[in-house]
């Protein structure tokens, strides 16, 4: 094997400077397309840091995951089905209320989550005070503060991807606890899911989204896993092990 | 995969859905908000002060205020580009006249056929010289200036501004959001259309989009006002005369837009507006060194490569029938005497209806097929300055009418190649791709006959 | 406008401060609204309306969004202030 390649999903509402940061962490090796089937824009670039090669994905700029629109569906399927060995969300400083929804709902995805508070720039102007360390502590992920038109804290937003993806850092992000009726009915669910598709799927977060009622998840959810387990029989286990 | 499991699934999504209740999912849904408000809570402070976005959205979105402040925007970008563009695009030209001049000695040196000459150097290189003296100026303050006001946060406003005008047509309130893109590229814009959700409304931004004028067709507006419009104007107020008879164009466009909407909203693409929400960010200030240098790498550069590509071929087709003959005239003189009746209607002649269709791949090429067209039947004169452009375009019997009906035509009429294959790229359909071409066309033949007929009717010219 | 009453958010005038209290809202945009901090609870301001009297920008959770007469008649608030 020669140099490892990563791959580094950025996540964020619109308007948060994500597509800045992907300029300034992929200069001009980037290049864009459509995502396969969907009048979405796909931008991917690369970058080279401490000599492990890394590719970056810029999801579409959303508000949540739930499947309002192609872009939500796009950045989600990606998220579950291509698992980015790091996914960062990039956060706007000035309006954290809001997009920390996102962060929350990545961390139900996934435990590979670094929180990028970006546009720290502008919020100290408007007396913005953000602490991150409390807010890592309650979020149990990685929280950077950067600004990216200003190309402060990108160093340690690099430093702490590093470590993220050579697994010398591991995150644990903390859950939302629902009502103690919603937790019953989340366990129960659970282990079902995950006999059914396999233990490297985010079964809790699934079973939220039944319980959501969200059917165009679970219909692509069923057609990716139908699809990656063609050919091959019967077993059901199966499926999570090979690709 | 086998269809138990397939099964399987589904009847767990069953059982979850019989778990699930209207309760559960506000629950759900509730938790999750309050759980991230009681996190900012603990780690965000905020030193309440009125924002700098409030006091100025108070002037850039206030009834009395708010259209005044986007008319004078879109003048001044206007303004901008033409007064900054005069200089340089007069450098270039002679810098490019200088070079021909080289080439033909060289030519001569080596004892090159005269159709090489003129395929290579009266084609090919006067052809694309024009392309880039006409378009880059305008394009290098145009497209940085335009990027700062997009950056600065300004357009989303627009959309707020407008929004009700779109409402009542029919179309979504994000479409202007569009057609600001179509100012830089119809093409661009196309693909920017998007942001919109709903199909319908989509389709009414991208069928509607080229009668914004694109950078392809601002560089001949914006000559053609100066030369014929804004003619009885001297030194600063030229300027802003051609600019202001521009900026009428561009109303015009934005009229029609909205005409359009309405009409599609209640024949063929029926239905009533859906729901949106529409965010204001802040307003930014934007890095105004990156903002012009990627704005210059990624869009002029970039628009330019097209063009050339385009017009070069072009410059070697329009010099190739104008040269070739049969019967006692070329072929091109043939083409303009068959198109010259049916012209003549809409207030034009038969070279400027060719130079139309010959460029069709790119709207940039219009006016350079237009001169070439001119130049190869008349007499061959030198362009070097815009006088005597003007006298070209008086020789060949134009008026002010004419000059007019060029820019609404230019204005109104079918989008170019690069958008049409982009229209069918994003909508997959022959048909409305096809009514993409048609609709503009019709508007564009019905606009200038009507103008044509009333002028020569009330005989003002 | 009279404190503690229940009204639309079509119906405040702009400067208004009024606390949310349900939305009759379905389906994507209620989720959407729900997305944007539109929660039973926020306390929402009313900013201005467009030169053309609609839509109206609201102030929620520090950020600007405009909603059209459609939507935000759907949705009820508390006056709490203004």
């Amino acid at each position: 094997m020669t140099v490892e390649s990563y791959r580094i999903a950025l996540a964020g509402n619109p308007n948060t400077g994500k597509s800045t940061l992907f300029n300034l962490l992929t200069g001009l090796r980037q290049h864009t397309g459509n995502w396969p089937g969907k009048t979405v824009l796909r931008a991917e670039g690369s970058f080279t840091y401490r000599s492990r090669n890394f590719q970056v994905i810029d999801l579409p700029g959303t508000y949540s995951l739930y499947s309002n629109s192609a872009d939500e569906e796009t950045a989600r399927d990606y998220i579950i089905f291509e698992k980015p060995d790091v996914t960062v969300v990039v956060l706007d400083a000035t309006a954290l209320e809001r997009n920390l929804n996102l962060a929350l709902q990545v961390m139900e995805m996934t435990d590979r989550v670094i929180v990028c508070v970006n546009l720290i720039d502008e919020a100290k102007r408007k007396g913005i005070v953000v602490d991150d360390r409390k807010m890592a502590a309650r979020l149990g992920v990685p929280v950077v503060k950067i600004s990216a038109r200003n190309q402060e804290g990108v160093d340690a937003l690099l430093d702490t991807v590093f470590r993220m993806v050579t697994g010398e850092m591991k995150a644990r992000p903390v859950q939302v606890r629902y009502s103690a009726a919603t937790e019953n009915k989340i366990s129960r669910l659970v282990p079902r899911i995950q006999s059914l598709i396999g233990p490297d799927v985010p079964a809790r977060w699934i079973a939220l989204r039944m319980l959501d009622g969200d059917r165009s998840l679970l219909d692509s959810l069923k057609a990716h896993w139908m699809s990656r387990g063609k050919g091959d029989g019967e077993v059901e286990h199966d499926i999570s092990r090979s690709v | 995969m086998s269809t138990t499991s397939a099964g399987a699934f589904d009847r767990l999504m069953q059982e979850a859905e019989a778990l699930a209740s209207e309760d559960s999912r506000d629950e759900i849904v509730g938790t999750f908000y309050r759980t991230t408000r009681s996190i900012c809570e603990e780690s965000v402070t905020y030193q309440t002060q009125a924002g700098r976005s409030e006091k100025l959205d108070a002037v850039l979105t206030s009834p009395v205020w708010g259209f005044p402040m986007m008319l004078a925007m879109l003048g001044v970008v206007i303004y901008m580009t033409i007064a900054g563009a005069n200089i340089p695009s007069d450098m270039l030209a002679s810098l490019f006249g200088a070079g021909e001049e080289v080439l033909t000695l060289a030519f001569q040196a080596v004892g090159a056929p005269d159709w090489l000459y003129g395929v290579l150097v009266l084609g090919l290189y006067r052809g694309t010289s024009w392309v880039v003296s006409v378009m880059l100026p305008p394009m290098l303050i145009f497209f940085p200036v335009f990027a700062l006001l997009e950056n600065f946060g300004y357009l989303p406003r627009v959309a707020f501004n407008m929004d009700r005008l779109f409402k009542r047509s029919g179309g979504h309130g994000k479409q202007s959001l569009t057609m600001a893109m179509g100012f830089g590229c119809n093409a661009a814009a196309i693909v920017s259309t998007r942001i919109i959700e709903s199909p319908r409304e989509r389709m009414l931004a991208i069928l509607t989009n080229n009668f914004v004028p694109c950078n392809g067709r601002w560089p001949m507006l914006i000559m053609l006002s100066s030369l014929f419009m804004a003619a009885g104007f001297a030194g600063g107020w030229q300027t802003l005369a051609t600019a202001a008879v521009v900026m009428g164009m561009v109303l015009i466009g934005i009229a029609v837009t909205l005409i359009v909407s309405w009409t599609l909203s209640r024949t063929a693409l029926r239905g009533v507006p859906t729901h949106y929400t529409l965010e204001l960010p802040p307003y930014r200030r934007p890095k105004v060194w990156n903002t012009i240098v990627r704005a210059t790498m990624d869009k002029s550069v970039f628009v330019l490569k097209r063009a050339v590509k385009v017009a070069a071929p072009a410059g070697v087709l329009t010099w190739i029938l104008a040269n070739i003959h049969w019967g006692g005239s070329s072929v091109l003189e043939h083409i303009i005497g068959f198109l010259d009746p049916f012209a003549y209607t809409l207030g034009l002649d038969g070279t400027i209806l060719m130079a139309f269709i010959l460029g069709l791949p790119a709207n940039e090429i219009v006016l350079p097929i237009l001169l070439m067209g001119y130049l190869s039947t008349g007499a061959m004169t030198e362009v070097n300055d815009l006088a005597s452009l003007k006298q070209v375009f008086i020789d060949h019997g134009w008026t002010w009418l004419t000059a007019l009906n060029v820019m609404l035509f230019s204005l109104l009429h079918y989008p170019c190649g690069t958008t049409l294959y982009t229209i069918y790229k994003e909508t997959r359909s022959p048909k409305w791709t096809f009514f993409a071409a048609v609709i503009p066309t019709l508007i564009a033949v019905g606009v200038t006959f009507t103008v044509a007929q009333m002028v020569r009717g009330f005989g003002w010219v | 406008m009279v404190r503690g009453k229940v009204v639309p958010f079509s119906d405040m005038p702009e400067g208004v401060s009024a606390r949310i209290v349900r939305l009759d809202v379905e389906g994507t945009m209620r989720r959407r609204l729900l997305d944007l901090g539109f929660i039973p609870g926020a306390v929402i301001e009313v900013l201005r309306k467009s030169p053309l009297g609609d839509p109206t920008a609201f102030r929620v959770s520090h950020t600007t969004i405009a909603l059209r007469r459609e939507e935000s008649s759907k949705i009820f608030g508390e006056v709490i202030g203004g």
